[in-house]
């Protein structure tokens, strides 16, 4: 789960990393009550979760009230890439002497945490890592050990942090680490992680990405649950627990199994169609789920045809096809039905479909995945 | 001859006396897997259905001598479930369980390779492995896997993708190939066992003449593997990539299957793999297809 900036520098906030005062805002007058409370100059800076928004004019400097006024006016509502912004986040400006980056993720490669940092902030970092890779210090650190304050020191004199910034520097990422694995973040990224006049050191921006596995204790990330952005579709498969991406083809996918569903979509372009959604039904899927997984096929107006793909290993064919049948009666589907059956007694689910007395102009049985998704990318043409 | 389990392996399933444990563990022990015991604290004394029950892991390996685990328990318990086996002698570790949070895994794996090195944990959220007719731990319908014959040519398999496991298994066993051990290395970021882990193996193993591997979008597991292959591996192999279609930035229901940062596409790790001299097909069908030819070529 991706957070916004705003709600990645109150994750930060958690963890005693330093952070400007400011607040977040949904329309002007609360924009500017947060100025007010922050203490002017400011900076208004639209919460998207894309990149290039200062660019977009997303971020802008305010004086006084009335600027903040005019900015929060123009950038709520503002169309940055495709994504509308709702959300402002409205703090008190900072000098800048220097910008640095600092971020901890999970090396799957080696297994490891890995740390990077730069002395050269405030750009993407895969800029700096292409242009002069040997400006961004790599660090793995074993999870098991962590990270102690004086390997963090270490880090940021064999990053050449200035002198005056080290300490601040090395404070901070003993901080940001315990954020990322007491905080179950996949990602936890400063950039930039500013040098004030003043000899401070400051996260001036938050980029936190959240291991949903590990939602069970962290109790407090149920209000970052609430502004995440799904479509209608994404909504509607959350209710019912299903594993559902929403994508822009025509035909509907249904398939048990993430690597299943993921080749269902793949076979589906192979033979000139679109998949209009990813949807994951999962081991066991009994009526209930299939009938809830049609249903939020049966939402999407794009879909012209679905096809569903089982493979029974754990999952049996009957037990499948006695679900679509229930499920059948249970939602009136726009679209056409195709179905590959196969595995664990797929013959006796065939015959469960054959006897149900569907007419085939409403579902079709074919025996391979991809005779199937031939026959579903033409009905849905 | 098999991969890591063959019909002498002893298995304890810790975990016996849930829904999941009971159920699979039983299959298992059905398939003539030797499931001697199961752990679950508090049930000590007990039995399911005939299997006697343990308060530990270290118990039930004083009393059965059992080497392998088979770990069920919910994703909150599981770490601390893997270290007690390690713990108690057990070298062979098969973890299902499904949303472990990322850095519990990560954890417990360099816990693992810095306290007891000569223990192997496959998973987490893997399917298991099987031996054809000889060991099956875990959740793979044991039926629909074809039997290896002595004389061969028979097919090792390792898979990150569980579903596709199962696809790969049917695949073979419609085409009559022999298994000779079948992987499903798991989907998570840190998975126990690597492809690479398997790989070396199945070169290694004189009972298996080929090799199917089936990756999926995210991470380099598939990258590293072509590296490998192309230095070590002579035997001839067939591959399939899924996610060729996935956008960047989702994460395709696995924890670890994510295109990020232009980084982990489907394209990159098939032409990486056919660089290192694999036939790479674009669809389960083809992967399989790929395969008898080459073992018609074997034969």
């Amino acid at each position: 789960m991706d957070l916004f900036e705003y709600q990645g520098k109150q994750y930060f906030a958690r963890y005693d990393i330093p952070v400007s005062k400011g607040d977040v805002a949904v329309t002007v007058d609360q924009a500017v009550a947060a100025a007010d409370a922050a203490g002017y100059p400011v900076v208004v800076k639209a919460q998207v979760q894309v990149g290039g928004r200062g660019k977009a004019g997303g971020i802008k400097l305010a004086n006084n009230a009335d600027e903040v006024r005019t900015h929060a006016g123009n950038i709520l509502g503002m169309d940055i890439k495709g994504h509308v912004v709702k959300r402002v986040w409205v703090e008190n400006a900072s000098d800048i002497a220097e910008e640095y980056y600092a971020s901890f993720t999970l090396d799957r490669g080696a297994k490891k945490h890995l740390l990077m940092l730069s002395r050269e902030g405030g750009v993407e970092i895969e800029e700096v890592a292409e242009k002069n890779p040997a400006a961004i210090l790599m660090l793995h650190i074993d999870p098991v050990d962590g990270l102690s304050a004086a390997a963090a020191k270490k880090a940021a004199v064999d990053a050449k942090i200035p002198d005056a910034a080290q300490q601040g520097v090395a404070d901070i990422l003993v901080k940001l680490y315990r954020c990322f694995v007491e905080g179950d973040c996949d990602l936890a990224e400063i950039n930039p992680l500013i040098l004030k006049p003043t000899g401070e050191v400051h996260a001036l921006d938050a980029k936190v990405s959240l291991d949903e596995n590990a939602e069970f204790r962290h109790p407090e990330w149920a209000e970052f649950q609430a502004t995440v952005e799904l479509d209608a579709r994404e909504l509607l498969a959350r209710e019912k627990g299903l594993q559902y991406i929403g994508l822009d083809g025509t035909v509907g996918i249904i398939a048990n199994g993430a690597g299943l569903a993921m080749s269902t979509l793949d076979v589906v372009n192979q033979v000139g169609g679109s998949a209009a959604n990813f949807l994951d039904i999962g081991g066991g899927a009994n009526a209930d789920v299939m009938a809830g997984a049609l249903e939020v096929i049966n939402s999407d107006k794009n879909v012209k045809s679905i096809f569903i793909n089982i493979f029974g290993g754990i999952t049996r064919g009957d037990e499948v096809a006695k679900g679509i049948v229930e499920a059948l009666g249970r939602v009136d589907l726009r679209a056409p039905i195709v179905i590959r059956l196969d595995g664990t007694n797929a013959t006796e689910g065939r015959d469960i479909l054959k006897n149900a007395g569907i007419p085939e102009s409403k579902l079709t049985s074919k025996s391979t995945m991809l005779e199937a998704a031939e026959a579903a990318v033409a009905l849905a043409k | 001859m098999a991969i890591f389990v063959d019909q002498n392996t002893k298995v304890i399933v810790q975990g016996l006396t849930g829904g999941q444990g009971k159920y699979h563990g039983l299959r298992n022990k059905a398939y003539g897997t030797q499931i001697v015991a199961g752990v679950t604290p508090g049930k000590g004394g007990t039995d399911v259905e005939g299997v006697p029950v343990y308060n530990s892991v270290a118990e039930a390996v004083k009393a059965t001598g059992a080497t392998a685990s088979f770990v069920t328990v919910p994703p909150k318990a599981a770490s601390a479930a893997i270290l007690e086996a390690a713990a108690a002698g057990i070298t062979f570790i098969v973890c299902i369980t499904e949303g472990i949070p990322a850095q519990d895994e990560a954890r417990t794996y360099n816990t693992l390779v810095r306290d007891f090195p000569k223990v192997r944990l496959l998973g987490p959220n893997c399917p298991g492995i099987i031996s054809p007719g000889k060991c099956n731990i875990g959740i793979t319908a044991g039926e629909i896997a074809q039997l290896p014959t002595a004389k061969g040519p028979n097919v090792g398999i390792v898979s990150r993708s569980g579903t596709l496991t199962y696809q790969a298994l049917y695949e073979l066993k419609q085409l009559g190939i022999g298994v000779s051990t079948c992987v499903g290395i798991g989907g998570d970021p840190v998975p126990g066992t690597s492809f690479i882990d398997c790989l070396r193996e199945f070169q290694a193993d004189p009972e298996t003449h080929a090799i199917i591997m089936i990756g999926e979008i995210g991470g380099s597991a598939e990258e590293e593997a072509a590296e490998f292959i192309k230095a070590n591996v002579t035997k001839p192999m067939s591959a399939y990539i899924a996610g060729v279609t996935a956008p960047a930035g989702k994460k395709m229901g696995h924890a670890g299957a994510i295109v990020s940062g232009g980084k982990g596409t489907a394209q990159g790790k098939m032409d990486a793999l056919r660089d290192a001299g694999v036939k790479v097909g674009n669809n389960p069908t083809e992967a399989g297809q790929l395969m008898a030819t080459i073992v018609a070529g074997l034969s």
